[in-house]
């Protein structure tokens, strides 16, 4: 029989285990060196003459230049929609508009790889969530609708459903395609041309979309794309020859666009800020839970408008709660968006990221206590370290106010009656969520609160067939499901 | 009626009152988290030193109706030297017998610091007297077992009498005096997460040095989201009372890359203390030439054919 070495078994420590870095390619995106704007199926220089640069939030890199739209492009661009919409559109068979959709979600599809990366590069977002989340959310928004384009009639049935005209569209930097997917998406179901105004730090995958769009074959005009910052936004909504306009942003600006269309007849639709209330009973299992939480508010590095930033804790679980809570904090991965591992990315902008410094710093000064775990931030780009705020009183600025960051305020309840009273005291209403094994009183809670969308058990869920919009400051219109056509149409 | 497991004096319930159950478990969002780990994307040197750890962590195992002392003492050469051709290549943690092969297998491994591992209490089913059961584990342990895998009464859990699966693992942990204990929950058989979350307990409550998610014999075995469940138990045992319990997956994973996403979601979950053969073990019997092939093809660049890996 051969003889077999006997060797020792290593002795069993623990294994130092750090990752390796994991990025993902970025040559499969070609940016180039410029862009201008998109109309009439051209891209064309801006009569304004103006450019301004793009930076990668992570590393400040300067990635691009980009047309800055003056009130001339902008009326351009309105006058291509309409002569779009006049010329052939509105006319077009449902079935035909419907065929276009389904190309361009096909489109982005294929691509999704390339626009993962873009996304990642130009807003600082984990590859893991623009590729996961982001971009199929994205292509599923443009079959849904292409799927209703034919069967509007019977989304509104006897209503005689008919085009507005021309949709004009302004949309954030959180989720940059995917929120250009919510807008242009049901208004071309619905037989609209569109202007598009992307927001001014995360223009590229927007300008990548009208690539899109020429491949699909879209005919010119139908899509237009204006960019700059909130100057050019500004023009839009006060441009002639707009029929309806869909904002989603901040509520400061919202009231300002309000307040300007009042009295022109201009359809409108706000998407706005929220403060949700993310409520854990004590019968909820609680580490998925607190994957819920940590989900909820850091996940896009919380520039989120439905973000779970304010946990409210029953007090019974509260310590085991924030013990898991702050060691689940310890794990996550913040730094390079690109990193297939990250799981917290860059802050989208350099006046964000001041805008959360300034808010914790009232949240410490108020009395706040602040965790933070340890943490290797980059030295270049925009950071900001997962943030968790315990002894927060309902009266503070960071229990009330949008902080559109990775930080959460923890406050504590004793009853569901408080639990609803305190979820609802405030001037948002735009998401909830409720942890808790009882079917019966997610029903009771979900009757009583004044919020858009209410998740059970789960958190920061999308689905295209699902409406989505808020109450109060929060905004009003609908996006998303049938519900999300309305605005698009008119009704005899 | 279900009865509150009689607890031996000096162990608490390993959650405190505070917590008014023994808490649940939401199968959705507890699939989403297994998923999301199972994403990590492990590269280079880091997955190299993983899947030297998975080796370390094996416990090669054969249970078969038709093992004799030949493929008993095949698969302990495997388990001393995996590689023939990489010598630093670190033996495996254990190997896992039968009750009849443990003799075999402790003459074969005698001082390698390579453990024997038996299968005991009327294993797969479980479905025997209780003092059968005792008796097994205690002659395993006299033949030469350094490690017992016990099967907990999933008939005795399933119709609520947790206090019968209790005092048995009491029992059979009293029969192994210095062995190690493991008990093999049967997932698949156990049908939710919340009762795989309090089968852990139980077990652990009982005295389990590890727990172990399957017999192998049952599909589904091992799965990622009921590892994660088991882990999540362990940390809270640990969190409330500072001891520390292993758990063994096992069943089902055949590929490196699945043990590697194992170990991830072991080191986000329970962290760095715990990667270690001491804390975390592989039952497996084909999972160990995939590592080494992955091994090699890290070190070398190529893959090669699977003939050239030892079949033990």
């Amino acid at each position: 029989m051969a003889h077999v070495e006997k060797r020792q078994a290593s002795v069993p420590a623990p294994l130092e285990w750090e990752y390796a870095p994991a990025p993902e390619a970025r040559d499969i995106v070609q940016i180039r060196d410029r862009y201008g704007l998109f109309i009439g199926g051209e891209e064309v220089e801006p009569r304004s003459g103006e450019w301004f640069t793009s930076i990668s939030p992570s590393s400040e890199e300067q990635l691009f230049e980009v047309a800055q739209a003056g009130k001339e492009d902008v009326g351009l661009a309105v006058s291509a929609a309409r002569d779009a919409f006049v010329n052939g559109w509105s006319e077009i068979a449902p079935a035909e508009r419907a065929k276009y959709l389904f190309r361009i979600a096909r489109i982005l599809q294929e691509r999704s790889r390339e626009f993962a990366v873009a996304e990642s590069l130009d807003g600082g977002k984990p590859i893991r969530e623009s590729r996961d989340v982001d971009l199929p959310l994205a292509a599923a928004h443009f079959f849904y609708y292409a799927g209703w384009a034919d069967k509007l009639e019977y989304a509104f049935p006897q209503r005689d459903p008919k085009p507005v005209g021309v949709a004009a569209q302004i949309i954030p930097w959180n989720f940059p395609l995917l929120m250009l997917a919510w807008k242009i998406a049901p208004a071309l179901a619905c037989g609209n041309t569109v202007v598009l105004k992307p927001a001014e730090t995360t223009p590229l995958t927007a300008m990548l979309f009208t690539d899109v769009c020429r491949q699909a074959e879209l005919p010119p005009g139908v899509v237009n794309v204006v960019t700059g910052d909130g100057a050019t936004g500004a023009h839009l909504v006060k441009s002639e020859g707009i029929d309806k306009l869909a904002f989603t942003g901040s509520t400061e600006v919202g009231k300002l666009i309000q307040r300007e269309l009042a009295g022109t007849g201009v359809k409108l639709t706000l998407e706005l800020g929220g403060k949700a209330a993310n409520i854990v009973f004590d019968d909820a299992a609680l580490d998925q839970a607190v994957e819920g939480i940590v989900n909820g508010i850091y996940f896009n590095q919380g520039h989120v408008c439905c973000a779970g930033s304010r946990l409210l804790v029953q007090e019974s679980i509260y310590e085991p709660l924030i013990d898991k809570l702050k060691r689940r904090l310890s794990t996550l991965r913040v730094g390079d968006p690109l990193d297939k591992n990250t799981d917290v990315g860059a802050i989208n902008s350099k006046a964000q990221l001041e805008r959360i410094r300034e808010l914790v710093a009232s949240g410490e000064e108020e009395g706040a206590e602040i965790y933070q775990p340890p943490c290797r931030l980059p030295e270049r780009g925009y950071w900001f370290v997962p943030t968790l705020f315990t002894n927060v009183a309902q009266s503070y600025r960071i229990a009330q106010e949008e902080i559109f960051g990775p930080v959460l305020s923890v406050l504590t309840f004793r009853t569901p009656e408080e639990a609803v009273e305190k979820a609802n005291n405030t001037a948002y209403g735009l998401s909830a969520g409720i942890w808790t094994e009882k079917g019966s009183r997610i029903l009771w809670m979900v009757e009583r609160m004044r919020a858009g969308v209410v998740w059970a058990n789960t958190f920061n869920r999308f689905d295209p067939s699902s409406p989505f919009g808020g109450y109060k400051e929060s905004g009003f219109g609908r996006e998303g499901g049938r519900h999300g056509l309305e605005p698009y149409l008119t009704f005899e | 009626m279900a009865q509150a497991p009689a607890l031996p004096e000096g162990f608490e319930l390993p959650l405190e009152p505070r917590i008014p159950r023994i808490g649940s478990v939401d199968a959705v969002a507890l699939e989403e988290r297994a998923a999301t780990l199972a994403k990590r994307s492990i590269k280079r040197e880091s997955k190299v030193q993983a899947l030297e750890l998975a080796v370390r962590m094996m416990d090669l195992t054969t249970l078969e109706g038709q093992d004799t002392p030949g493929k008993v003492a095949a698969i302990c050469s495997k388990a001393l030297r995996p590689d023939p051709v990489d010598l630093s290549i670190p033996p495996v943690a254990a190997v896992c017998v039968y009750p009849n092969l443990v003799a075999t297998a402790k003459e074969r491994l005698r001082g390698s610091g390579v453990k024997v591992a038996s299968v005991a209490t009327m294993f797969p089913s479980g479905q025997s007297p209780t003092q059968i059961k005792v008796a097994e584990a205690r002659a395993v342990v006299e033949l030469g077992a350094d490690e017992v895998d016990m099967v907990i009464d999933r008939g005795a859990f399933l119709s609520g009498r947790y206090a019968k699966v209790y005092d048995e693992i009491v029992r059979v942990k009293e029969a192994c005096g210095d062995a190690h204990l493991k008990v093999i929950l049967e997932t698949g058989e156990l049908g939710t997460y919340d009762n795989v979350r309090r089968a852990s307990l139980l077990a652990m409550a009982a005295g389990a040095d590890f727990v172990k998610t399957s017999t192998g014999k049952i599909s589904p075995a091992a799965t990622l989201p009921v590892t994660l469940c088991m882990m999540e138990a362990v940390r809270d045992v640990y969190a409330e009372t500072g001891r520390v319990v292993g758990i063994k997956p096992a069943g089902g994973i055949r590929a490196a890359k699945q043990s590697v996403q194992y170990l991830v979601v072991l080191h986000e979950t329970l962290g760095r203390d715990w990667l270690t053969p001491d804390r975390f073990r592989f039952g497996a019997s084909s999972l160990l030439n995939d590592v080494l092939m992955q091994i090699r093809k890290e070190k070398t660049g190529r893959y090669q054919s699977g003939d050239y890996f030892t079949i033990d």
